[in-house]
């Protein structure tokens, strides 16, 4: 069992959780993920890690809690148990020699919570970063401290310009490039769509775009290799290759197709888990 | 009753059974059980034994069933097995002990394997008393993998009085038992039963830890004390054709299948949360003993038709004879000589059909079996929905890229001493599918005993 030493909303939908794990804080490198089970008859769905504090053994992770195991696990309280948690899985982020260097990190929706340790590694290396994020609206923003903290130069992006910043994280970045940004790499994490086009505004400059994947995975260990998706005409497994690849090779169009594998499944788990009219657990 | 045929074990019939995950093979009742014992010949040399990859003494354990002795037949199994409830079910009888026994010879061979399993029961039924805690020599030695390599080595070693640890990557232990043999096959409350008497030996299991992951084999030998360690960690990457459409959805690896249905409980969705999608018209390609595990759940989720698809012959197929007719009565289809080449998809990704083409026997291949060579123009379509592919596994590689040293084949199974299972690093041992690329459960555990022994050999003198 691993217990909830912390727990806080960052907003209605998305909820930060400290879990007590020692043996996975100790080797937790970022880009890599974790497993977890929230009880007996749960499903095993990955999440990337978020950070980790070695002195207390816990790894912070963020998410949105849209589904039935997350809106599950969101109504767990500091304190209470996680049946299973295991990892760190994947492979750690490759940041290659970037001191000096001009990076962006690109983060939209909950990806914002992948990408944020990202840049604050980055940065300690002593990249010049970048980083471009995007809200629906101001009302939704999350860890705009902690942003703030990890780059250079925060771009705070919303669709409804609430802010005063109306547009999409593209947007932002294109205005970057355009103005002649020389980034030595992008690094994009967020929904899939949204990974794609900034691929797609990245590729005719040549600049190294990273991407996380997340897709459907059951061991994260190689074994059952659902997690599969092409990249650069091969196949791999997300588990154990990943889950960051060359974003200008990945296959998006699969991959989305793939994410969508189990919808109907989602809303029946859903139904059964929760009341479609006041939304509470059953 | 015939003498020299073998009693049938009972079974649900076909039409019940494909609707229910439960056992489709009830064995003998107390009767059926000491007249098949009866049967045994009790042969000096017992050619059985020696065709026993752990050795049971098979006409001692016999002899008891035949004077009512079942709990003494019990230890007598158990003292070379650490697993009989499942080696009874899951063991390939008639390639091993059954296909030396002299009663074979001039007709059936005795049911060994139903006669173990109705002993095996019995105990568990009958509360069989364990041998008492053997106190711990203060030796620590690590089990990587939980399945029945690792289970045997880890009972093996606490018997002699090691201090053994288990680390399981999966939430549950007990490996392919758990994850793909299925619950109709196999039930993982026996599974669990048999985990539950080694840890109340005194065996620890680590669940939710992944070697080379959370922890890595030099960690474990070097920080945590361990003075040896035996990797058992399966062979567990899924192979596919890699023919267009198998990124399709719709298209499961057997793992992923079987991990969804047995470890997962899909077949119990929504009570269970983890889904399977399996469609009315399912292809399973591959012949062996996975192929018809997933083709028989396929049934048992709903599907109207599911075929194997396999590109030689029934002949040719590694599956047990068992395990195929077990399949057909239930109504799997067999599409020998038919090899996939392609799959095809609708415009939101999902499989609606499978193109493939027949085969001819050519010459022998490597393997000793006749090679299949496509025949031009044979090219077709099979209407399925769900393709699953269980064309075998290949060793994970997260134990062989995290320990240096350790030497893998071209393949990637680690390279072992045959007599002594260690590897190129010292005190390192490894057994099972990780080794030989997959194989059965009873050699995974033959595997497991030698390197205990070994191992108890190497710590016993330094």
């Amino acid at each position: 069992m691993f217990q909830i030493i912390h727990k806080r909303e960052l907003n209605a939908q998305t909820t930060m959780l400290d879990v007590k794990a020692p043996a996975v804080a100790r080797r937790a490198k970022p880009g890599q993920f974790i497993i977890l089970r929230v009880d007996e008859n749960g499903e095993r769905i990955p999440l990337t890690i978020a950070g980790c504090n070695q002195d207390e053994g816990t790894v912070k992770i963020i998410f949105q809690k849209v589904g039935a195991t997350t809106r599950r696990l969101g109504l767990l309280e500091e304190g209470q148990s996680i049946l299973d948690f295991v990892g760190p899985l994947g492979r750690e982020s490759e940041f290659g020699d970037v001191a000096g260097k001009r990076v962006a990190v690109i983060g939209g929706g909950l990806g914002i919570a992948i990408a944020y340790p990202q840049a604050a590694a980055l940065h300690a290396l002593g990249a010049k970063v970048d980083m471009i994020v995007g809200f629906r609206s101001m009302d939704l923003a999350i860890l705009m401290d902690e942003l703030q903290n990890a780059c250079t130069n925060l771009i705070v992006m919303t669709d409804d310009g609430s802010n005063g910043h109306k547009g999409f994280v593209t947007t932002a970045l294109e205005e970057q490039l355009k103005a002649g940004a020389d980034y030595q790499r992008v690094i994009a994490i967020g929904p899939m769509p949204m990974m794609r086009a900034v691929c797609e505004l990245t590729r005719p400059y040549g600049i190294q775009t990273i991407v996380s994947m997340n897709p459907i995975m059951i061991d994260g260990t190689g074994m059952c290799g659902g997690c599969r998706l092409t990249v650069g005409g091969e196949t791999k497994f997300a588990c154990v290759d990943g889950p960051e690849f060359d974003g200008h090779l990945v296959d998006f169009d699969e991959a989305m197709k793939r994410s969508r594998m189990y919808r109907d499944q989602e809303k029946i788990s859903m139904e059964k888990h929760f009341c479609n009219l006041t939304g509470e657990a059953r | 009753m015939d003498v020299t045929k073998k009693h049938p074990a009972r079974e649900q019939r076909p039409e019940d059974r494909v609707r229910n995950f439960s056992e489709v093979s009830l064995g003998y009742d107390e009767e059926t059980a000491l007249a098949e014992a009866q049967r045994c010949l009790h042969c000096k040399n017992s050619p059985c034994m020696s065709a026993c990859p752990v050795n049971v003494n098979i006409p001692d354990f016999i002899a008891l069933v035949k004077e009512k002795k079942y709990l003494e037949a019990y230890d007598v199994i158990r003292a070379t097995s650490a697993l009989p409830a499942i080696c009874g079910r899951v063991c390939p009888q008639e390639n091993q002990c059954e296909s030396k026994c002299v009663r074979g010879i001039k007709g059936e061979s005795v049911g060994i394997g139903r006669l173990e399993r109705f002993v095996a029961d019995y105990a568990m039924d009958h509360g069989a008393q364990e041998t008492d805690l053997i106190p711990e020599n203060g030796v620590k030695v690590a089990v990587i993998g939980s399945g029945p390599a690792g289970l045997s080595c880890a009972g093996d070693l606490r018997r002699r009085g090691y201090a053994v640890t288990v680390f399981e990557a999966l939430h549950t232990p007990g490996g392919v038992l758990v994850y793909g043999i299925p619950e109709f096959r196999l039930p993982k409350k026996l599974v669990r039963a048999e985990i539950a008497k080694l840890e109340k030996m005194g065996v620890e299991i680590r669940t939710d830890t992944v070697v080379g992951r959370t922890v890595t084999l030099d960690e474990l030998l070097e920080e945590e004390g361990f003075a040896a360690a035996f990797i058992g960690s399966g062979a567990g990457l899924p192979r596919f054709q890699g023919i267009p459409g198998e990124n399709l959805n719709g298209v499961y690896s057997a793992n992923e299948f079987l991990t969804r249905v047995n470890l997962m409980r899909a077949y119990d969705f929504p009570n269970s949360d983890t889904p399977v999608r399996c469609g009315k018209r399912v292809a399973v390609v591959g012949g062996g003993n996975v192929a018809m595990d997933a083709a028989r759940c396929a049934l048992r989720l709903g599907a109207e038709e599911v075929s194997i698809v396999y590109r030689r012959s029934q002949a040719e197929m590694p599956a047990r004879q068992e395990e195929i007719h077990h399949a057909a009565e239930e109504g799997v289809r067999f599409c020998m000589l038919t090899n996939p080449v392609r799959i095809l998809g609708d415009a939101d990704g999902a499989v609606q059909g499978m193109e493939c083409v027949s085969m001819e026997l050519g010459e022998p291949d490597a393997s000793g079996r006749r090679r299949p060579v496509p025949k031009a123009g044979s090219e077709h379509v099979l209407d399925v929905d769900t393709v699953i592919i269980a064309i075998g596994n290949s060793p994970n590689p997260l134990i062989r890229n995290t320990t240096p040293g350790l030497e893998t084949t071209r393949w990637g199974g680690i390279v072992v001493q045959e007599e002594t299972m260690e590897t190129s690093r010292e005190n390192v041992y490894a057994g099972g599918d990780a080794v030989t690329g997959a194989a059965t459960v009873i050699l995974a555990m033959g595997a497991g005993k030698a390197a205990a022994r070994a191992i108890h050999e190497k710590l016993g003198k330094s």
